[in-house]
C-alpha cells in the first residue's frame, strides 16, 4: 500500500471511529462515501522515506468547462488561479502551499546566514551598526552604517586601492545568499581575473546590512568600485532572489541613482553562475567609464 | 489651550498641538523611527488627556504644517465649510468622539459636520477611539459615489479585481481577471498595477480589458494604476479611460516626490470628465497609506496617522470614486506588526469616511513584517463589519508583481457570505446571468475561469 492511500485510510478510519462514538453512524460504508472521493487537495507522500510533501501544483477545478484552457491560463501567469475552493475558502492543499511559501519568505528574512557558510566561502564577517535584527528592520539607517568594530576589521583585513571590492550582504533574505552566492562568487571572481582586474583579497560578509553600507567600506579602503551581493525582500513566488548593487567611488553626496543594479538573480530568474559572468563584464565597463548608475547608462547610449 | 496633563501625579508637558497629536497616537514603528512617538505608555495617555480637552478651534488655529508652506494644508483649509465649522468650533475633541457614536446622531448629521472638520480634527478624534469605537462609528457612516457602478449601496461590499503580472503579460492578466470574476470580484474596478509605466502600453492594456468587459457586458470600470501624467497622455492617445489613478500623500513635499500637485489632479479630473469613457461623476481613484511620507523622508515631524488624515483632506477635493489605503505595504520600519496594521486599517476607514470619502481598505502585509495571514483575515473581517466599501481581490492573496499579500478572491467571497453582504446591484445581476452567483451565494460554477471560453 502506498503511503498516499495509507494516509487517506487513516483519516477515514479516524472519522468513522469518531462518528461511531457520537452515535452518528449506521454502517462504515455510509461515512466512507463522501470521504472516498479522490481529490488533489490532500497532502500526498512522494518519497520512499515516508515523508509527506506538497503534491504537484495542479489545476484543482472539478469538471471545468475546459481543463486545457485553465492549464493555458496558468502557463500565462504564476498567479494562484484554478485553485478551486471549499465553500468560499481555499482547498487544504492551496492553504498549505501558501503557508509553506510564506514560511520560506519569513525564514529568509528572520534567519541568519550560517556561520559555517561564511567560513566555507572564506568571507570575513562584520556587522552593520544595527545591534539586532529588530533594529535592522525598524531603523533602516542603522543597516546603512558600519559598527565601530566592523570599521576596525575593514581597516585591518581589507585591501586598500583595489579596483573591485566584493561584499556579500544579507539584506532581507539569508536564503538568497546561501542559494546563489556559492555559484555566483567564483564565476564573478574568475571573470574579473580573466580580464586582469584587481579584486580585493578579502570579501566581507555584512550582517544586517542594507545597500548603502557599501559606501563606508569603499571610503575606508579607497576602492574604485564596490559590488554588493544582497538578499532582496522575499515574495511568495521566491524567497531566494538576489540583487547586485554596484557603485563607482561613492562619497558623501552619493544617491540611489548613482548605483547600477542587477536584480532577480536566482535559479528561476538570472541563474547565479550566468549572473557572475555578466557582472564581471559590467564591472569592466563601469571601470572604463569611471561612473555607475544612471550616468553610466547614459554614457553607454 | 492647555498642553499639560497631570497623570498619576506626574506632569506631562507637550510643546504644540502637533506634539500632542503625535504622542497621542497608538504605537507604530514609523512614529518611533521619526522620533515623534510617546516615550512611555503613560505619556501616550497623558497626550490623549490633553487632546480630549482641546477644542476644534484650538486645532483649527494650529495646523500641523503651516498654511503658507504646504499645499495640502491649503487645500484642507480652503475647502472647509466655515458655516459648519463655526457652529461646532467650541466642541472638544472628546465631545466630537461621543457625538459620532450617540444613537441620536444620524449618517446625515455626520456627513454634514464632516464639511466643517479639518483633517487634524478627524485624526485627533480617531486617537481617542479604541478599535471597536472606530469600527462602530465607521459602520454608521455611508458615502455613495457613482462611476459606472454605484459604490456604497447599503448591504453591499465590492471588490477591486487586481490581476497583476510580473511582466505585464496581458494573457496572464486576463487569466487572473477571469478567475476573480467567477468569485464575484471586480464590481469596484478591474484595476491593474503595471510594471511598465508607459502610455502606449497602458492604452493597449485598457483596449484588451475593455473589449472583454464589452463582450461580456460587465457592469464595472477598468483602470491601469500608472502615474497620472501617463494616464493623461494615454487619454490624449485615445485610450478608454474610466477612472484616473494616482498615489497621494499628506504633505506637499511627499506629493512633490510623487510628481503631483493639486493643479495637476484638477487637470486630470477635467480631462477624464471631457474625454473619459465612464458615466461618472466620480472619476478619480487614489491610493494612500500610513508611512508613505516617512519612507519619502517628507513627514515634517508629523505622525503617520495625522498625515494619512491630511491625505484624505487633500483627496476629497477631487470627489474620488475610490480611495483605499495600503497601510501594510511599506514594511516594518513604518508598520511593524499585525497589531499595528489592523489598528491602521481601522483608523484609515474611520478617517476616510469622516472625510466623506467612499473608503476601501487593503488589509495587507509584506514578508518582512511581523504579521501573517491570520492577522490580515481578522483585519478584513472587522473592517467589513465596520462598513468598508471595498477590498482588493488578489489570486490566492499573493500579489506576484508587487510581492506582498492582500485579500484574496476567496477572502472576499467569504466575507460577503458571512456578513450577508451582496455585490453591487448591477454586478450581482451580471454574476447571476453568467451563473456563478445565486440567492446571495456563489454557485457550483464559481471558481472555474474557463466558463468564459464557452
Amino acid at each position: 500500500m502506498s503511503t498516499d492511500s495509507a494516509f487517506e485510510k487513516l483519516i477515514v478510519e479516524n472519522v468513522i471511529k469518531e462518528l461511531a462514538r457520537k452515535g452518528m453512524l449506521d454502517g462504515g460504508g455510509a461515512a466512507q462515501q463522501p470521504l472516498a472521493q479522490p481529490t488533489a487537495a490532500r497532502p500526498s507522500a512522494v518519497s520512499d522515506d515516508q515523508a509527506i510533501s506538497l503534491p504537484p501544483d495542479d489545476v484543482l477545478v472539478p469538471d471545468p468547462v475546459s481543463l486545457e484552457e485553465i492549464r493555458a491560463m496558468r502557463r500565462a501567469t504564476p498567479a494562484r488561479i484554478g485553485i478551486w475552493r471549499a465553500g468560499a475558502r481555499p482547498k487544504t492543499v492551496s492553504w498549505l502551499r501558501f503557508l509553506a511559501d510564506h514560511a520560506a519568505a519569513q525564514d529568509a528574512v528572520f534567519t541568519d546566514v550560517s556561520g559555517e557558510f561564511i567560513q566555507r566561502l572564506n568571507l570575513v564577517p562584520i556587522q552593520s551598526a544595527a545591534r539586532d535584527r529588530d533594529e535592522f528592520l525598524t531603523r533602516p539607517g542603522q543597516g546603512r552604517k558600519l559598527s565601530e568594530a566592523a570599521a576596525q576589521t575593514v581597516r585591518e583585513k581589507g585591501q586598500q586601492n583595489a579596483q573591485v571590492q566584493i561584499l556579500v550582504v544579507d539584506g532581507l533574505s539569508s536564503s538568497a545568499i546561501e542559494a546563489n552566492v556559492p555559484d555566483l562568487l567564483p564565476a564573478l571572481v574568475q571573470g574579473l581575473n580573466a580580464q586582469g582586474i584587481k579584486v580585493a583579497s578579502s570579501t566581507f560578509f555584512i550582517k544586517y546590512g542594507r545597500v548603502w553600507v557599501q559606501d563606508p567600506v569603499a571610503m575606508l579602503l579607497n576602492s574604485e568600485v564596490v559590488i554588493s551581493l544582497i538578499g532582496e525582500r522575499p515574495g511568495l513566488v521566491t524567497a531566494d532572489s538576489l540583487s547586485a548593487y554596484i557603485i563607482y567611488r561613492p562619497d558623501a553626496n552619493t544617491v540611489e541613482a548613482d548605483r547600477t543594479v542587477i536584480s532577480n538573480i536566482h535559479k528561476g530568474g538570472i541563474p547565479p553562475a550566468e549572473a557572475g559572468a555578466h557582472l564581471a563584464t559590467l564591472l569592466k565597463q563601469i571601470l572604463a567609464a569611471k561612473v555607475s548608475g544612471v550616468r553610466f547608462t547614459q554614457s553607454t547610449k | 489651550m492647555i498642553l499639560k496633563a497631570n497623570l498619576h501625579n506626574k506632569i506631562y508637558a507637550f510643546n504644540s498641538v502637533k506634539d500632542v497629536l503625535a504622542k497621542a497616537s497608538e504605537e507604530k514603528s514609523g512614529d518611533a523611527l521619526v522620533g515623534v512617538a510617546a516615550n512611555t505608555a503613560s505619556e501616550r495617555v497623558a497626550a490623549k488627556l490633553v487632546l480630549a480637552s482641546l477644542t476644534l478651534e484650538d486645532i483649527y488655529n494650529n495646523p500641523t504644517i503651516p498654511y503658507e508652506s504646504d499645499e495640502v494644508t491649503r487645500v484642507i483649509y480652503d475647502d472647509l465649510n466655515m458655516t459648519v465649522y463655526n457652529r461646532i468650533k467650541g466642541w472638544t475633541v472628546g465631545q466630537l468622539r461621543e457625538y459620532l457614536m450617540e444613537h441620536e446622531t444620524s449618517n446625515d448629521d455626520i456627513l454634514n459636520i464632516s464639511r466643517g472638520l479639518t483633517s487634524e480634527m478627524i485624526a485627533g478624534c480617531a486617537k481617542l477611539m479604541s478599535n471597536l469605537d472606530l469600527a462602530y462609528a465607521s459602520k454608521k457612516m455611508r458615502v455613495q459615489v457613482h462611476c459606472n457602478t454605484t459604490l456604497g449601496v447599503p448591504g453591499t461590499l465590492a471588490f477591486r479585481n487586481q490581476p497583476n503580472h510580473p511582466t505585464d503579460n496581458i494573457e496572464g492578466i486576463m487569466s487572473s481577471i477571469k478567475e476573480g470574476l467567477t468569485y464575484g470580484s471586480g464590481d469596484a474596478v478591474i484595476g491593474i498595477n503595471p510594471v511598465n509605466d508607459d502610455a502606449d502600453q497602458v492604452t493597449r492594456m485598457l483596449d484588451t480589458v475593455k473589449a472583454f468587459i464589452h463582450k461580456w457586458e460587465i457592469p464595472t470600470q477598468a483602470c491601469v494604476l500608472c502615474h497620472v501624467t501617463t494616464t493623461m497622455k494615454a487619454i490624449e492617445l485615445g485610450a478608454q479611460v474610466d477612472v484616473v489613478f494616482q498615489s497621494i500623500a499628506g504633505t506637499q513635499k511627499a506629493n512633490e516626490a510623487f510628481g503631483i500637485d493639486a493643479a495637476l489632479l484638477s487637470q486630470a479630473y477635467d480631462l477624464v470628465t471631457r474625454k473619459g469613457t465612464a458615466a461618472g461623476p466620480n472619476l478619480m481613484y487614489f491610493e494612500t497609506g500610513q508611512g508613505s511620507e516617512v519612507s519619502l523622508d517628507a513627514d515634517l515631524g508629523v505622525d503617520m496617522q495625522t498625515l494619512e488624515a491630511r491625505t484624505y483632506g487633500f483627496g476629497r477635493r477631487f470627489r474620488p470614486f475610490m480611495l483605499n489605503n495600503v497601510s501594510g505595504f511599506i514594511g516594518p520600519e513604518t508598520i511593524y506588526s499585525g497589531r499595528e496594521v489592523i489598528r491602521a486599517d481601522l483608523e484609515d476607514l474611520f478617517m476616510g469616511k469622516l472625510h466623506g470619502i467612499p473608503m476601501g481598505i487593503a488589509p495587507c502585509y509584506t514578508n518582512h513584517m511581523k504579521s501573517d495571514q491570520n492577522d490580515q483575515e481578522l483585519g478584513t473581517l472587522v473592517c467589513a463589519a465596520a462598513g468598508a466599501n471595498y477590498f482588493m481581490g488578489v489570486p490566492g492573496g499573493d500579489d506576484i508583481m508587487l510581492s506582498y499579500q492582500d485579500t484574496s478572491f476567496h477572502d472576499d467571497a467569504t466575507v460577503r457570505e458571512m456578513l450577508g453582504l451582496r455585490p453591487l446591484p448591477e454586478f450581482e445581476r451580471w454574476l447571476e446571468k453568467i451563473g456563478v452567483w445565486k440567492d446571495g451565494q456563489l454557485t457550483k460554477r464559481a471558481g472555474d475561469p474557463s466558463i468564459f471560453e464557452k
